[in-house]
Parts: C-alpha cells; sequence; structure tokens
C-alpha cells in the first residue's frame, strides 16, 4: 500500500511540473508569438516587434529551455521518491 | 573544376560514408534492428533524431515557405519545435519504459485488443507511407538538379543508397548514418546563411542577422525588407494576414502530428534509460532549433536578394531608384548563370511581356495600390514579368544567387540528399516494424523465430522501399500537400491514444478503437472534401478557399479538430462501457515510475 501511495505521491508531483511547463509552452507560442502579439507591438526588436520575435526565435529557444528543466526537476523528484534507475 | 564535378566528388564522398558506417553497423538481432539495442546515448541520439525529423521539407521548402508568406508562416518553426515539448513530458519516457520495439504494440497491450493494435498499425502505414512519398520526391528533384540526371534516375540511385544502409543495419545503421547525415546537412543549412548574413547585416550569426541592421541602407534588415516587398504590392513581410484562429490550430496541429509520428517515436525506444529519454527529447531540439532558427533569416534574406536581383537599385537605396534588371543581363551575365540554370528545371521562368528589354517583377495584383503603380503606368507594364518563383529554390539557389563559390553549391545539394534520406530510412524502418512485427509476428504468425523475424523484417523494409520509390515516381500530390495530410493524421490518429494510454486508467478498449477511427475518418473526410478525393484534382467537394472552409479551418488545420473528436470520443465510448482489466491499470502504473527501466546493452 505504501508503494502504490508513494507512486501516487510521484504521479501527483510529476503532473503538476507538467501543468507549468505546458502553460509556459502555450503563452510563448500562442499567446506570445499569435494572438497577444498586438499587446506587445509597442516593444520594438530589429525592424519588428517582440511578438514577431517569439514566433520566429523565442518561443523556440524558451522550448529547449524547458524540456532541459523538466528534466533536471524530473531527475530530481525521481530521486526524492525512489523511482529512479 | 566544374560545379557538375564538385557536386559529382561532395555527393559521392557524402554517400560513401554513409555506406561506410552502414557495413560497420550491420544488425545482427531484432533488438538492434528494431532499437539498436537500446544503447544509444542521449546525445546521440537527439542528433540522430533530428535527422530523422528533418525532412526534405523542413530543408529544401521551409525557409521558401516563410521566405513568400513572412510572419504568417513561422507556424511552421513553432509548430516543427514545440512538438518536441510535448513529446519529452507526455510521450517519450512513458513509452521508453514500456519498453517495447513499435507504437502499435503499446497500443495493441495498453487497450488489450489487437484489433486496437492493427487499426494502430493502419493509422501507422497511412501516416509513414504519405510522408515517405514527399521525401522520395524531395530525393528525385536534388539529383536531377545537381547531378544532371532524369528525375527517375535520381530516385532509383536515393533508394538504392536507402536499400543498402537501412536494410542491412536496421535501425543501428539508420542511427549512426542519421548522426552523419545530420552533420552534413547542417553543415550545408548554415555556411551559406552565414555568408548571406554577413554580406547583408555584418552579423555573422544568422539569428542576429534576421534582427540586425542592413549594412547598405543603415536600416533594420526587417524594415528594409517590409518596404521593398510593400513597394511592390506585396504583403508586409512581418505582417499579421491570415486567420488568427486557423494559425493557432495549424500550429498546434503541425507540434501534436510531430509528436504522433512514430518514426520519431521509435527513436526515443533506443536509449539505455527514461531519464535518457526526457533528456534525449532536449538534445532533439538544441540539433533541430540549429536549424530552424537559421531558417527565418535564410528565408528573408532569399527574398531580399532574389528581389535586389530584380531590382537593383534596392541594394543601396530606394527600390526605384535604379532601371530594373535587364532582359539581357539576365540572358549573359556570368553572374546571373544561375537563373538561366534554373529555368531549365521549371522552377524559376521570367517573360518580357511588354517587350521593352527590362524584366520588372512586381504582384500584379495589388500593384493599383502600391508605389509600384507608377512604374506600371510610366513604363508600360502588363504584367509580373517574373513568371515563376518556386519556393524551393530560396534554399537550393540561395547560394548561387548570393554569389558564393562552388563547393558551398555542392555542399548545399548534398544537405538537401542527407535530409531527405535520412527521414526516408527513419520512416521506412517504422514501417517495416510495423509490418514485421506488429503483422507478421504479432498476428499472423505469433511463432517465428528470431532469425525468421528479422529476415521479415528486412524483406518488408525492402518492399517498403520499392513501393515508396514507385509512389515518388508519380506522386499523387506535391510533396507538401501529402506531409500536411500526413500530420493531420498523426495529430488525429496516434497522439491522442497515446496519450489517453499513458494519463488515463479509464479509457478502454472499445473507446481507443471509436476514437482512433472517429479522428481519422473526419479528418481525412474534412481533407478530400477540399482538396480532393485521393487528391486528385477535379474531385473535390467544395473549393478550397477560406471562404469554403468550415468556421474558416484550412484542411491542414484539421488534425486539431481531429484530435479533439478523437479524445471526445474516447472518453464517452469509455464511460459506456466494462473498465480496463486490472493487469492493464497495472501496466499503466508501471510505465508511469522510471525505475525498472531494463538496463543499457553495451554494444
Amino acid at each position: 500500500m505504501s508503494d502504490r501511495q508513494s507512486s501516487n505521491a510521484y504521479w501527483q508531483a510529476n503532473l503538476k511540473i507538467i501543468y507549468i511547463c505546458i502553460a509556459i509552452w502555450a503563452i510563448v507560442s500562442y499567446g506570445f508569438g499569435i494572438i497577444l502579439r498586438p499587446m506587445l507591438a509597442a516593444i520594438p526588436i530589429g525592424g519588428t516587434d517582440l511578438g514577431f520575435w517569439f514566433a520566429q526565435q523565442g518561443s523556440i529557444l524558451i522550448f529547449i529551455v524547458l524540456i532541459f528543466w523538466y528534466t533536471a526537476r524530473m531527475n530530481k523528484i525521481d530521486a526524492e521518491h525512489g523511482v529512479d534507475e | 573544376m566544374s560545379q557538375f564535378t564538385l557536386n559529382l566528388i561532395v555527393i559521392g564522398a557524402s554517400f560513401a560514408l554513409y555506406i561506410g558506417i552502414a557495413i560497420w553497423a550491420r544488425a545482427g538481432s531484432t533488438a538492434e534492428f528494431y532499437a539498436a539495442n537500446r544503447g544509444v546515448g542521449p546525445v546521440m541520439n537527439g542528433m540522430a533524431t533530428a535527422a530523422d525529423w528533418m525532412s526534405a521539407a523542413s530543408f529544401i521548402s521551409m525557409a521558401g515557405l516563410i521566405a513568400f508568406t513572412g510572419y504568417d508562416n513561422s507556424t511552421y518553426l513553432m509548430g516543427w519545435t514545440g512538438g518536441y515539448v510535448l513529446l519529452a513530458l507526455l510521450l517519450a519516457p512513458y513509452l521508453r519504459k514500456f519498453g517495447k520495439f513499435t507504437v502499435p504494440e503499446f497500443i495493441g497491450d495498453r487497450f488489450y485488443s489487437s484489433s486496437a493494435r492493427i487499426i494502430g498499425v493502419v493509422c501507422l502505414l497511412i501516416v509513414s507511407i504519405t510522408y515517405v512519398i514527399g521525401q522520395m520526391t524531395g530525393v528525385g528533384v536534388t539529383f536531377s538538379r545537381y547531378l544532371e540526371v532524369s528525375n527517375s534516375t535520381g530516385l532509383w540511385i536515393g533508394a538504392a543508397l536507402v536499400f543498402c544502409y537501412a536494410v542491412l543495419g536496421g535501425m543501428k545503421g539508420i542511427t549512426y548514418t542519421q548522426v552523419a547525415q545530420y552533420i552534413v546537412l547542417i553543415t550545408a543549412y548554415t555556411i551559406p546563411a552565414v555568408f548571406i548574413s554577413l554580406q547583408l547585416t555584418g552579423n555573422f550569426l544568422p539569428q542576429l542577422g534576421l534582427f540586425g541592421t542592413h549594412d547598405a541602407s543603415g536600416l533594420a534588415f526587417l524594415s528594409k525588407l517590409d518596404q521593398l516587398v510593400t513597394d511592390l504590392g506585396f504583403r508586409q513581410y512581418t505582417g499579421h494576414h491570415n486567420s488568427t484562429l486557423d494559425m493557432v490550430l495549424f500550429t498546434l496541429a503541425l507540434m501534436i502530428g510531430t509528436a504522433g509520428l512514430p518514426h520519431v517515436i521509435i527513436r526515443f525506444f533506443t536509449v539505455p534509460k527514461v531519464s535518457d529519454a526526457r533528456k534525449s527529447a532536449g538534445w532533439a531540439l538544441v540539433f533541430i532549433a540549429l536549424l530552424y532558427t537559421v531558417a527565418p533569416a535564410v528565408g528573408s534574406m532569399a527574398r531580399f536578394n532574389l528581389t535586389a536581383t530584380m531590382w537593383p537599385g534596392a541594394e543601396t537605396g530606394e527600390t526605384f531608384s535604379a532601371e530594373p534588371i535587364t532582359l539581357e543581363a539576365i540572358e549573359t551575365s556570368p553572374d546571373l548563370e544561375w537563373m538561366r540554370r534554373w529555368q531549365l528545371t521549371g522552377l524559376l521562368n521570367w517573360e518580357d511581356k511588354n517587350g521593352d528589354g527590362f524584366i520588372q517583377y512586381y504582384n500584379e495584383a495589388n500593384a493599383a495600390n502600391a508605389p509600384v503603380a507608377a512604374i506600371v503606368e510610366e513604363q508600360g507594364l502588363v504584367g509580373n514579368e517574373l513568371t515563376t518563383v518556386n519556393n524551393d529554390i530560396m534554399v537550393l539557389a540561395n547560394p548561387e544567387i548570393a554569389n558564393l563559390p562552388g563547393w558551398v553549391i555542392a555542399i548545399v545539394a548534398a544537405g538537401g540528399l542527407a535530409a531527405a534520406l535520412s527521414t526516408a530510412a527513419g520512416l521506412l524502418l517504422a514501417i517495416s516494424g510495423a509490418v514485421s512485427h506488429d503483422l507478421i509476428k504479432g498476428t499472423l504468425m505469433p511463432n517465428i523465430s528470431e532469425r525468421g523475424e528479422l529476415n521479415a523484417a528486412r524483406i518488408s523494409m525492402a518492399v517498403s522501399i520499392l513501393v515508396a520509390t514507385l509512389l515518388g515516381l508519380n506522386p499523387p500530390g506535391f510533396a507538401a500537400q501529402t506531409v500536411a495530410l500526413a500530420f493531420g493524421l498523426a495529430a488525429s490518429s496516434i497522439f491522442p491514444v497515446l496519450m489517453m494510454g499513458i494519463f488515463s486508467k479509464r479509457v478502454t478498449k472499445e473507446g481507443a478503437i471509436a476514437g482512433m477511427i472517429a479522428g481519422m475518418l473526419t479528418t481525412i473526410l474534412y481533407i478530400f472534401t477540399y482538396k480532393g478525393w485521393f487528391f486528385i484534382a477535379g474531385t473535390n467537394m467544395l473549393p478550397d478557399t477560406p471562404d469554403a472552409w468550415m468556421f474558416g479551418i484550412s484542411p491542414a488545420s484539421f488534425g486539431t479538430i481531429g484530435a479533439v473528436i478523437n479524445f471526445a470520443v474516447a472518453f464517452i465510448v469509455s464511460r459506456m462501457t466494462q473498465k480496463p482489466p486490472v493487469h492493464v491499470q497495472e501496466l499503466v502504473e508501471s510505465i508511469r515510475v522510471p525505475r525498472g527501466a531494463g538496463g543499457a546493452i553495451a554494444h
């Protein structure tokens, strides 16, 4: 039973981090890159605006950071819950 | 040395390298053939995944798609990278823990049903075969252009090469050749981009050059480009012109489609540990981003260079400060030899419609509202005289447009081939795995021996290559269209069923089967309604225009809606049917934790 509880707690911890990552993933691409672009139009960057930068470069860079951050967090959580390899 | 000899040497050397690797990495067991013995490190797997993933469409077509549309086609950049976040978070680690060889195998086990497995095989085959057609067409085009052979000869040479290393080496051979192919393709993509960025903006890094200053005019490069194209009546490059809803849905369809592509997913079966699968997705995206952050620079700079070639005044001053390019220059100038060469391929063409000796390039549909109207009046223009500019030449002709040395051109040719061949090999492996492992061993002949299965895998690989080549000779639509279909289907059938299999214990076999069928059928129907049955021109039931699309959703974006339908149907049907058996619920528990994934096998 304790095993089951520990793996439940582990799964909840994992889901929480997934929610955070998915939120950031959506905000930088669909948000800043597309839907919210008009709101960022006032912030100029190299001949265009911040929304264009997010759509063509920024979102990709943040995706990379997200995956490595998720990996590092999960390695820590795996170890804390004793389910690492 | 002639350009042809140079091309031959560079392409020949790259092929010799791939074949050498294939011989060194022959597969001796099914574990090696399907999953390279799970002994590929995360960084190396990331590099192989990047080559597997970046196809002829990424290498040859994407920069051109961005070049002629600008901001609106940022969808490809975000869509084809954002999928890796979904893979790392939602699929790759769990499927690696599951520890089998193919995607349908997971579907069959998790949904305790060989019918579900067979439907998984059907989805996989449709997705992978449509995708591989695009790759083979890309191989044919690149070969015919650079090695002066016919399109079909080029295809057969490419097929023979893939046959060598894919049939011999399986996943193991493919992995190591893909690493080599990644290096070739990224070098080929980056070198011209660096040169061009230096020429135009003085920035060594194209990523900075894109947002840098255009040296000759002192304006921001993107402002200069916006000005140049709007002067000629084209849409503003950085502007948002299409429907926001469709842009969101299309990006989402590309992202979940990417995460649902079987040939990408199986790459994560090759790493030793679950944590390596997560890390490997990150590395794959790093290697992909090296190309994807350069692509928008290549697109915009190639667009600028091409347009400024036609209107030389734009180089240093106002667009119309000098006369347009003359027909005589295009037909005789050594600097413009590339135009004559590309005219032969049919991808570029011009016509002096008003017979004034100049070739004027502008957007005739919108000329009246743009500064070019004055020129139309003054020079008596009767229409745009650069009559054909194919998207694909933006990358392939890029080094020539910028007057780069011959060896750069040869490397670009080798890079285009590497991109198409590496993706084709990955797809063929996914196809042959589904046939030999899921159909033959899983369903038809469960008692087949290890040797027998390995032979079956090789034979189905050879047959797949033959089918792909024949389809590549007579492509059912142009490459980009078939790729859009593949993404729509992967998004609407495979991604949802995998995600539900991991994140829900309640989804039943009936739910999964109904969901897959509903998602796939609605997506296929929607695409065929506007694109014609099996892409046959003239058989479409509604015109393929934004006004006719349901809620303005384009056929290429419909995969997102198909995925929503898949999820909804699966949940509703699961509610109405009996809970999955206990052993399946335990399977889900077990794939959710990394421990016990089975150690690495050194090799």
